[in-house]
């Protein structure tokens, strides 16, 4: 399991995951910073990301979309703000319309990514802000279909056990 | 608990207890979907669906909304759910794209310095 520690602070609204890699981080920098592997590990399997812009440079923008079961498309866009290659980067993460434009009414987080060389592999922080429980309501209701399925899916699983 | 929490526990898992109604959930969790199109994913009339969603709907799990002539359905699971839970949902995307860094990695071995412990 390569998930080592979760930290959920409840009034800072921030949850920090903690994750241990078999490869260096070289390797982990790699998969943000090709686009062809981010879009294989950004949207889960049923909700495929693809990345259209990339630039993952201070004040650069990667953009991408997710596609529903349906064909539905889901935008959002990463603002870029501080960029330590290998060691890590710092964005935040926002809704966008069709066009790839923000959407000002919708939340934003603000993600600090870090790598750090760990016994041979790489030790992976991801802290991840909220606003405020009405924007983490929102990101869990469009965004992240994974995470809002989750409670029914353990009923169907409760039903077929 | 009170009579009232009582009897939302069980509007809850009575609406659940479906294997549709938790199939159209999962649909609505996602986005808002018209009850017309919900009904197109089922081997059942348009009417028995529309039951389905207002079954869903008096147990706080989603809300409607009409446009035109058209009933727009979206899950609503606000009413159920506290910040740590949230939190918690949003850990499992988490998990989940940590899961899927780790099986890129494991498929390409010439990235790798160090051998897998």
């Amino acid at each position: 399991m390569p998930v080592t520690d979760v930290q959920q602070d409840l009034d800072a609204l921030t949850l920090t995951i903690t994750a241990d890699f078999a490869a260096p981080p070289a390797r982990i920098w790699q998969v943000y910073a090709d686009p062809r592997q981010l879009e294989k590990v950004w949207g889960p399997p049923t909700y495929p990301a693809t990345v259209v812009d990339h630039d993952l440079s201070p004040g650069g923008r990667v953009t991408y979309y997710m596609t529903s079961p349906e064909g539905e498309k889901y935008a959002g866009y990463w603002r870029v703000t501080a960029v330590d290659e290998p060691t890590g980067f710092t964005f935040e993460d926002g809704f966008a319309d069709q066009d790839f434009n923000p959407v000002p009414d919708m939340p934003v987080s603000t993600n600090v990514f870090t790598f750090t060389e760990h016994g041979g592999g790489t030790r992976a922080t991801y802290v991840s802000t909220y606003g405020s429980a009405e924007g983490l309501q929102k990101v869990l209701d469009m965004g992240v279909v994974e995470g809002a399925t989750s409670a029914i899916n353990q009923i169907d699983d409760l039903v077929a056990s | 608990m009170t009579d009232q929490d009582e009897d939302r526990a069980d509007a809850l898992f009575s609406a659940l207890a479906d294997r549709t109604r938790r199939d159209i959930m999962r649909r609505v969790l996602a986005g808002e979907h018209s009850v017309s199109a919900l009904a197109a994913h089922y081997e059942m009339s348009f009417a028995a669906v529309q039951k389905h969603v207002a079954v869903l709907e008096k147990a706080g799990l989603l809300t409607k909304r009409r446009d035109g002539r058209e009933q727009l359905a979206s899950g609503d699971v606000a009413a159920v759910r506290s910040v740590a839970s949230m939190l918690t949902e949003l850990e499992q995307v988490w998990r989940g794209r940590v899961a899927r860094i780790d099986e890129l990695i494991a498929s390409d071995p010439t990235g790798r310095t160090e051998p897998c412990p």
